[in-house]
């Protein structure tokens, strides 16, 4: 039995009147918990976009404090909020367009000892984090737990997506095996990002949330979807689940998360 | 003939009108029907339409007055 109130068929009017989402995908959203890693360019548009979409309970993992730098693209944050834990900013933004749903704020580094216990009880995750080292801990931890999740990665004026349903399509090790090393990474301070292609990434991690928990459409599985918005071209590569896989394959060598060199950026975040 | 559900839909707007009906019918058993009041105009020229594109039948369309009777079969 699907019961709205009259507000809240109001404020969720246009899902309701989608024939993918409907009351029923409208309750789905609000009976839903989501993680949100990283209050940054990417966990910005992501963490507005599911508070104003009734996502029920919203986590938000950032260790961060608001900087002047952050707000050419963290758009969650408002120049009043400078010095400020970035999860109390974002917090109240989500709040603030949304009083029915419930957030909780995690103001720590994920590492591999803490990561488990962060994740668990969510039902999507979804990685807007900035450094190599944190996506892969967070693949790991998320197919270990068999905890669907979409990872997102921006950079200059280039983005890249792909959603993992873990033991179903392929993960991130399956065709990334290892973070390379970081000096091979380009420093942060030197490679920029254009403001906007933020929002333009997290706000498809975002719809893939709401497609996953709906159940409407089909996921980015077993597909990297990357974008250079210097000239607008989308790309779709196929990629495949692979039984060779160091974590989801046949014979897994990883059986314990990693605690890698998180050689940090605020580039993505 | 008498519906299983009725609802009074006049002075609701779209899409408003449209989301309760989705709501009411959501809640009903298929072959159900569902008796709604909308307002002439952009009601009466949306609801029914978009009630049918989801495989819902229109049963009955009156003009009462200045308002609708339409009813709904859930599919
Ligand atoms: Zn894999």
């Amino acid at each position: 039995m699907v019961q709205l109130t009259d507000t809240q068929l109001d404020r969720y009017s246009r899902h309701i009147i989608l024939q993918e989402v409907g009351p029923e995908g409208q309750e789905k959203l609000m009976n839903a918990r989501v993680l949100v890693i990283g209050a940054g360019g990417l966990g910005s548009p992501i963490a507005l976009y599911l508070a104003a979409a009734g996502v029920g309970c919203i986590g938000i993992v950032d260790a961060d404090v608001v900087e002047i730098s952050n707000l050419q693209r963290q758009v969650i944050h408002f120049s009043s909020d400078m010095q400020r834990p970035k999860v109390e900013s974002a917090a109240e933004k989500m709040r603030a367009i949304n009083p029915d749903i419930e957030v909780n704020t995690y103001k720590i580094y994920l590492n591999a000892s803490n990561i488990q216990e962060i994740i668990s009880g969510y039902d999507f995750v979804l990685d807007g984090t900035d450094n190599f080292a944190t996506k892969f801990l967070i693949n790991d931890a998320c197919v270990m737990a068999g905890l669907p999740f979409s990872h997102g990665g921006i950079l200059r004026f280039d983005g890249q997506t792909m959603t993992v349903l873990p033991g179903h399509s392929s993960c991130y090790r399956c065709s990334f095996r290892q973070p390379p090393p970081p000096d091979a990474v380009p420093s942060c301070s030197q490679a920029g990002v254009l403001g906007a292609i933020a929002g333009m990434l997290g706000t498809i991690q975002a719809a893939e949330a709401l497609k996953f928990i709906t159940g409407a459409g089909t996921l980015l599985t077993d597909t990297l979807l990357t974008f250079d918005a210097k000239n607008m071209h989308f790309r779709r590569v196929s990629l495949k689940k692979r039984s060779d896989c160091p974590l989801c394959g046949e014979n897994p060598t990883l059986h314990e998360l990693e605690e890698g060199d998180r050689a940090t950026c605020d580039l993505s975040a | 003939m008498k519906a299983d559900r009725f609802e009074d839909l006049s002075g609701v707007r779209c899409p408003l009108n449209y989301a309760k009906t989705k709501m009411l019918l959501s809640n009903m058993e298929s072959g159900q029907t569902l008796e709604i009041i909308l307002d002439d105009g952009p009601p009466i020229r949306n609801v029914p339409g978009s009630v049918q594109q989801e495989g819902h039948v229109i049963l009955c369309q009156e003009k009462q007055g200045d308002q609708w009777n339409v009813v709904i079969k859930k599919v």
